[in-house]
């Protein structure tokens, strides 16, 4: 079962909610740190990295010689990452998104395959978790391939607990797809009340069923509650705004290790998206 | 000597469009004979990346040796300068009084993008 924590905005909790989920459950257990831009897990599981695997991505490289200058790789690129000139071609490849158009339509086999490195993917263990984050290079920009490699490890034998980044655009897409279950981290602030509405649209373009987690209640307003309650969307758990829960978070600790009342809080809210998860395998 | 004006409307009397990627409409203007011909942007407008570059290969496409705009960012001017396109930015006006300022001569060549990339 593929369960991915998502947000919309950031910085809400989907961090402190996967990683506190997967050492609840522990053995058995997949945590894939997905948000390659800034990954934060390793630093409240501490995992003992045994692995590291480099992101590989092809770019073209052009072949004067052979080069007809005939346009059809500029034509083909959705991103505008070619532009071929009178007597030159330019390469733009942080526009490429390696979708092999080009290779594949040059009539002179003038574009060759030129590697790229994006990052690099880290696999590790910690309490019996399985643990693989990604890291995107420094100067890159093309994060789905990564998440892409992390989750091609994807073993559906065991529980994979997908903590995704912010946004709702290409990297969280890449997160969440195929997914068995959405669980979305909010807080009821107006800022998270709305992009947790965008979270949620894009949710449902999926058709992925989905909770959510509400942090840091106790500030705010009710709002997030109403609207939860208007689109039908089952509140799961909820984390009060407490400032113990902050210490810990900020000394880099895990809640159900320090307060271990928490550590059936989260098999609680394991077992209301497994419930959930069931009741839509037996809708089909 | 052709050159390449950005603008926002079909005519020489339109109002130059600052933007060089996303510009409404490129004029390609005969600088003798003031013949031109313009081209409708609307593709390049709408991109999701990759606009600039798009414009240039096409304003180098079509001859044109100078680019007079008001703004042009890192990929585009690197394009235009691997073309030999050289580019005069900062501009605004009336298309036909940017030309004619053009046309007096002492434009001061950009050396690099005056505007920067985004994502």
């Amino acid at each position: 079962m593929i369960i991915s924590v998502a947000s919309g905005k950031g910085g809400t909790g989907k961090t402190t909610v996967s990683t506190n989920l997967a050492l609840s459950i522990g053995q058995g257990v997949q945590l894939f740190d997905c948000d390659v831009e800034e990954p934060n897990a390793h630093l409240f599981l501490h995992p003992s990295i045994h692995k590291i695997e480099p992101v590989i991505a092809p770019v073209p490289k052009i072949d004067l010689e052979k080069c007809s200058f005939c346009k059809k790789c500029m034509d083909i690129c959705r991103f505008g990452a070619l532009a071929v000139l009178k007597k030159n071609v330019l390469v733009f490849e942080n526009l490429c998104h390696s979708c092999g158009g080009c290779f594949e339509i040059c009539p002179e086999h003038a574009v060759l395959e030129k590697e790229r490195s994006l990052g690099d993917i880290e696999h590790g263990t910690v309490n019996g978790i399985s643990f693989i984050d990604g890291r995107l290079a420094i100067g890159q920009v093309m994060v789905p391939p990564i998440i892409k490699k992390i989750r091609s490890y994807t073993d559906p034998n065991m529980i994979t607990l997908i903590d995704a980044p912010p946004g709702t655009s290409c990297p969280v897409i890449a997160a969440m797809n195929k997914a068995d279950f959405i669980l979305l981290v909010t807080e009821p602030t107006p800022f998270g009340l709305h992009d947790l509405k965008l979270a949620v649209e894009t949710v449902k373009i999926l058709g992925i069923p989905c909770g959510l987690v509400i942090n840091r209640v106790g500030i705010g307003n009710d709002a997030v509650n109403q609207y939860a309650k208007k689109e039908n969307i089952p509140v799961l758990m909820e984390i009060p705004f407490d400032k113990k829960i902050a210490q810990i978070y900020s000394r880099g600790e895990m809640i159900v290790d320090k307060i271990p009342e928490y550590k059936d809080k989260f098999l609680d809210l394991f077992k209301k998206i497994v419930a959930l998860v069931e009741k839509k395998e037996g809708s089909k | 000597m052709k050159i390449a004006v950005t603008s926002q409307g079909k005519s020489l009397d339109s109002q130059l469009d600052p933007r060089f990627g996303r510009a409404a409409y490129i004029l390609v203007v005969d600088t003798e004979t003031l013949e031109f011909e313009a081209f409708d942007n609307d593709t390049n407008k709408n991109a999701f990346k990759g606009a600039g570059i798009q414009a240039a290969a096409m304003i180098s496409d079509k001859d044109a040796e100078v680019l007079l705009t008001g703004f042009c960012g890192p990929n585009a001017f690197e394009t235009l300068n691997a073309a030999g396109v050289k580019v005069v930015s900062d501009q605004s006006g009336r298309v036909i009084d940017v030309i004619q300022r053009f046309k007096q001569g002492g434009a001061v060549y950009a050396q690099s993008a005056n505007k920067d990339g985004h994502w």
